[in-house]
């Protein structure tokens, strides 16, 4: 029983204001009991992660800030060398071998030519714009791999899925949501020939 | 931003008239609009219209807290003891099967569990929560340890009670009788639920009101 003149009063805001981390752990204890009764250095570890108070459950120690930092720091530094040695081993990767495509002859001029290369299922797609022009793309879209058509009359290149296109003489995005060019498959011309030798993957 | 230290609750069951003006503004609250907290409780209806408001007792051994499994339930510094946070709350519903005092409930339809904060919005810039402000009889009162001993002199504030082994301190006080708080150190709930307590010191005779009257 507790007459009204001494009525407990819950802890003032100068009392919670910690000068070190001890110091707030105890300074808690007067708030949220924990059932057992025993003070906060006796409680399972669990209950310093999962503190039931505000100014536990908010308090970050500098040190813990600190390391955050630096920690994340270091994980973006490391990313962005990583990036760089995926970049530097995609250029240095052995040479593609070189793939028949068709002869010039069996393509007439605005005519395209399905293909895959360099693995089998990388669908390319293989446009005459010209009696010398020759290009080819892969069809993956860059926006979300949908196949993409060619439509030689129009000079683009249609991915029907978002309405992308591409032009058909670079094969940059010219409209809708597709965020790179497409890759470039190098040609080579042998005679009277077409071969695939190479991909050229642009990011802009 | 914190509840005034000096200021404190106190919910005094036997004014309580059963009028629901709590019920009514505290739906009114900013911190759950639409939605009342608050339960007014019939004691025993079939032989008595007595009610008595229910509002959370703010422990200051939350069992809501020890017992949710998504660290959902949290203490402010003033020992206001909060809803669930939105992004955390599971509505597994074991808060409601837990707080003897049957505070919280879990709202299905938007999975969350809300309780009474003590208007936390007002009280921690210094004025009284919803339901104190309406309650004609002020059997919910807000205010000073001066103010309720000068305002109910034959009235003694407890915040100890006693649910079978738990015993559990509050910031929310309850009016008890003066002689009755002199004579237990906390007030022993579960032992209230039973009817023929040996120990209970106060028995309030009812008239059954379905007795036959005899007419003259």
């Amino acid at each position: 029983m507790t007459p009204p003149d001494q009525v407990p009063k819950p802890p003032s805001p100068q009392a919670l204001e910690p000068s070190s981390a001890q110091d707030l752990r105890t300074s808690i204890d007067t708030l949220s009991q924990p059932p057992d009764g025993r003070p906060a250095h006796q409680q399972p570890a669990w209950r310093q992660d999962f503190p039931i108070d505000w100014p536990q459950d908010q308090y970050i120690e500098r040190r813990d800030f600190v390391k955050f930092l630096t920690l994340t720091s270091l994980a973006f530094t490391v990313g962005q060398f990583w990036i760089a040695g995926q970049s530097w081993l995609r250029q240095r990767g052995p040479a593609l071998p070189a793939l028949r495509i068709a002869a010039t002859s069996e393509i007439a001029v605005g005519a395209t030519i399905v293909f895959n290369y360099p693995e089998e299922h990388d669908a390319c797609v293989l446009v005459r714009l010209s009696a010398d022009e020759f290009v080819a793309y892969s069809q993956k879209c860059t926006h979300l791999s949908c196949a993409v058509i060619p439509k030689p009359d129009e000079g683009v290149l249609h991915c029907p899925c978002h309405e992308g296109y591409f032009d058909l003489r670079s094969g940059r995005q010219i409209a809708g949501p597709p965020p790179r060019p497409l890759p470039k498959i190098v040609l080579e011309r042998r005679g009277d020939e077409i071969y695939a030798v190479g991909v050229e993957v642009r990011t802009a | 931003m914190a509840k005034p230290g000096h200021l404190h609750f106190f919910i005094d069951p036997s004014r309580c008239i059963g009028c629901q003006a709590c019920v009514q503004a505290c739906s009114e609250c900013d911190t759950h609009r639409g939605e009342s907290m608050i339960h007014l409780d019939f004691i025993d209806r079939a032989s008595s219209i007595q009610t008595v408001p229910v509002v959370c007792m703010h422990c200051d051994q939350p069992t809501c807290a020890e017992v949710c499994p998504a660290d959902a339930i949290k203490r402010a510094a003033d020992g206001v003891v909060q809803s669930a946070l939105q992004p955390r709350c599971i509505a597994c519903g074991n808060c409601v099967s837990a707080c003897p005092f049957g505070v919280p409930e879990v709202y299905e339809d938007r999975k969350i569990m809300m309780k009474c904060d003590m208007c936390y919005d007002r009280t921690s810039i210094g004025r009284k929560p919803m339901c104190a402000t309406v309650c004609p009889s002020q059997a919910l009162f807000y205010g000073t340890g001066d103010e309720i001993e000068r305002l109910r002199p034959h009235s003694a504030p407890i915040n100890r009670f006693q649910f079978g082994q738990q015993t559990i301190t509050t910031r929310v006080f309850v009016m008890t009788p003066k002689g009755l708080a002199g004579l237990t150190p906390h007030l022993d709930v579960t032992a209230a639920m039973d009817d023929d307590a040996p120990a209970r010191p106060l028995t309030l005779k009812m008239a059954d009101p379905f007795d036959e009257v005899e007419l003259a």
